[in-house]
C-alpha cells in the first residue's frame, strides 16, 4: 500500500507540474492582453477565464466532458482521427487542473502588469523598442514577482484539484488517482491511517506553497 | 528646416490648438500647469495622437492627419526625457544607457555607452542601480540614455522640477552644454519662470491650450503680448531677486 501512496504523490506532482507549465505559457499572454489592450468584449473574456474559479468544479468538469468527452465537440474529432480519447487518462487530470488553476495565474499576472509604471513603457517606446521587446525587457521583468506568485498559486491549486479531475479522469487506482482522489477513496473505504498520512502531506505541501506565494505577493505591493 | 508643429486635440473638455516652428535652437514651452505643454510633447513623440494637424522635422513628416501619416513613437528619432526620468529600476546605469542604443552592432553599442558614461561623469557608477545614485546622476543617466542613439531632436518634460535649487542651476549649465555639443533642436517644458528665461533661445508661451506669444526671452520680457504674459514676467523678476540673494549665500 506504501507504493500506492508514493504513486499518488508522484502523479499529483507530475499533473501539477505539467499543467502549471501550460498555465504559464497560456496565462502570461492572456494576462498581458487583458492588462494592456483595449478591445471589445475584453471584460467578457476576463469573466470567461475567471468562471472556473467560482463555479463548482463539477460544473467545470461537466463543460469539459461536453467539450472533450468521446462524444464531445472537440473530443469526437480527436477520437475519429486517432481512436484516442483523453477521458480517464492522466492527461485529463492535467486538462482539469489547467482550466481550474488558470484564473489564478491570469488574475495575479494581470494585476502585476497593470501596476508597471506607464512612463517606463513609454520610455521604452521612445527609445525605439517595439511593443514585443518592451514586454520582454521591461514589463515582464518588472511584473516578475506577480508572475512568480501566480505560478506558485496555480501549482498549489493544481495539486489540490479534485472535482473536475474526478469527472474527467475518474478514479482509477494506479492510473488517475491523484492525492485528493486517493484521499477520497481511502476515507470512503475506511483506511484511516493511510488517509491521515496523505492528508498531512497534502496540507504541509499546500502550506509551503502558500507561504512562498505570500512572500512574493507582499513585495509587489 | 527645423520643427514645424500644428496640432489640435480635444481631451475631456480641454482643447489644445497650437501652431509653431522652431529651428536648431533651445525652445521652452512655458506656462502654468495644465496649459497643454506636456501634452504637446507627448503628441510630438507619438505617445498620444492628435485629432488634426501635422508634425515635421527637417522636411520629414511624422504626423499628418489629412494624409493619414502617423509614425509610432519607435520610429520617431527623438530623445525624450520624462519628468520622473523613467529610468528602468531593474537595470544598472550601463544597462539603462545601452537600452537606448537600439539597432546597433554590439561593440558599437558598448563603445558609445562608455563614451556617454565618460562624457556625463558617470564613470564608477555604471554597475549601480538607479536607486543607488544621486538625483543629479539620475538626470545624467536619463540624458545619456535618450542621446545615445543620436536623435534628431531632444524633448524634455520638466526633467529638473524635482531637484533642489543648486542642482537645478548645475543641470541648466549641463543642458546648455548638451545642446551645444549635440546641436539638435531641443524643447524644454517648464513652468519654472526663472528656468524659462535663463536658458532658452526662444520662449513659446502657453495659455489654456493656446499660444499667447512666441519670441526671444528678451523680447517676451520687454514687451509681453498681454496681461497674462506680463504677469508671468513679473513673477520672473521676483523669482530672480530671490534667486540672486540665495546664490550669494552659496559658496
Amino acid at each position: 500500500m506504501e507504493g500506492s501512496i508514493l504513486f499518488s504523490v508522484r502523479l499529483s506532482l507530475q499533473v501539477a507540474a505539467v499543467s502549471t507549465a501550460l498555465i504559464v505559457l497560456a496565462g502570461i499572454p492572456v494576462a498581458y492582453f487583458l492588462a494592456r489592450k483595449d478591445f471589445r468584449g475584453k471584460e467578457l473574456i476576463d469573466v470567461l477565464f475567471t468562471l472556473p474559479l467560482v463555479l463548482p468544479p463539477t460544473v467545470t468538469g461537466y463543460y469539459l466532458i461536453i467539450l472533450f468527452g468521446r462524444n464531445g465537440f472537440i473530443g469526437r474529432v480527436i477520437y475519429e482521427w486517432t481512436g484516442w480519447s483523453i477521458m480517464f487518462t492522466w492527461y485529463a487530470a492535467v486538462l482539469a487542473s489547467f482550466i481550474v488553476a488558470l484564473p489564478l495565474m491570469i488574475k495575479t499576472t494581470r494585476a502585476a502588469i497593470e501596476s508597471v509604471d506607464r512612463n517606463l513603457i513609454n520610455a521604452s517606446y521612445t527609445l525605439g523598442h517595439s511593443e514585443f521587446n518592451t514586454a520582454l525587457k521591461v514589463i515582464l521583468p518588472l511584473a516578475k514577482r506577480g508572475i512568480v506568485a501566480g505560478t506558485v498559486l496555480s501549482f498549489a491549486r493544481a495539486m489540490g484539484e479534485f472535482g473536475a479531475t474526478l469527472m474527467l479522469a475518474g478514479n482509477l487506482p494506479g492510473r488517475t488517482d491523484t492525492m485528493p482522489i486517493a484521499i477520497y477513496s481511502l476515507a470512503g473505504s475506511g483506511e484511516w491511517s493511510q488517509a491521515h498520512l496523505m492528508v498531512m502531506l497534502m496540507t504541509a505541501m499546500s502550506g509551503v506553497f502558500l507561504y512562498i506565494a505570500n512572500r512574493y505577493t507582499k513585495r509587489i505591493i | 528646416m527645423g520643427l514645424d508643429v500644428k496640432l489640435q486635440k480635444k481631451v475631456n473638455g480641454f482643447v489644445l490648438d497650437i501652431e509653431w516652428q522652431i529651428g536648431n535652437e533651445l525652445a521652452v514651452l512655458f506656462g502654468f500647469s495644465g496649459a497643454g505643454k506636456s501634452m504637446t510633447l507627448q503628441l510630438i513623440a507619438g505617445l498620444m495622437k492628435a485629432d488634426q494637424g501635422q508634425i515635421s522635422l527637417d522636411d520629414v513628416i511624422y504626423f499628418d492627419s489629412s494624409a493619414g501619416t502617423n509614425f509610432p513613437p519607435q520610429e520617431r528619432p527623438f530623445g525624450y526625457v520624462f519628468q520622473d526620468l523613467a529610468l528602468f529600476p531593474h537595470m544598472t546605469v550601463l544597462q539603462n544607457i545601452l537600452y537606448g542604443a537600439v539597432n546597433l552592432p554590439k561593440n558599437e553599442k558598448l563603445e558609445r555607452a562608455h563614451g556617454m558614461i565618460r562624457a556625463f561623469k558617470l564613470t564608477g557608477f555604471k554597475e549601480r542601480y538607479p536607486h543607488e545614485i544621486s538625483g543629479g546622476q539620475k538626470q545624467r543617466v536619463a540624458f545619456a540614455r535618450a542621446l545615445i542613439r543620436r536623435p534628431k531632436m531632444l524633448l524634455l518634460d520638466e526633467p529638473f522640477s524635482a531637484l533642489d535649487r543648486p542642482l537645478r542651476l548645475e543641470m541648466r549649465q549641463f543642458l546648455r552644454e548638451v545642446r551645444d555639443n549635440f546641436s539638435i533642436p531641443t524643447i524644454l517644458v517648464t513652468h519654472d519662470v526663472e528656468e524659462a528665461f535663463a536658458i532658452s533661445d526662444k520662449i513659446i508661451v502657453y495659455e489654456h491650450g493656446k499660444i499667447t506669444q512666441i519670441g526671444s526671452p528678451e523680447r517676451v520680457k520687454s514687451s509681453p503680448a498681454n496681461i497674462y504674459v506680463a504677469r508671468l514676467v513679473a513673477c520672473d523678476d521676483r523669482e530672480d531677486e530671490r534667486g540672486e540673494s540665495q546664490n550669494e549665500g552659496e559658496p
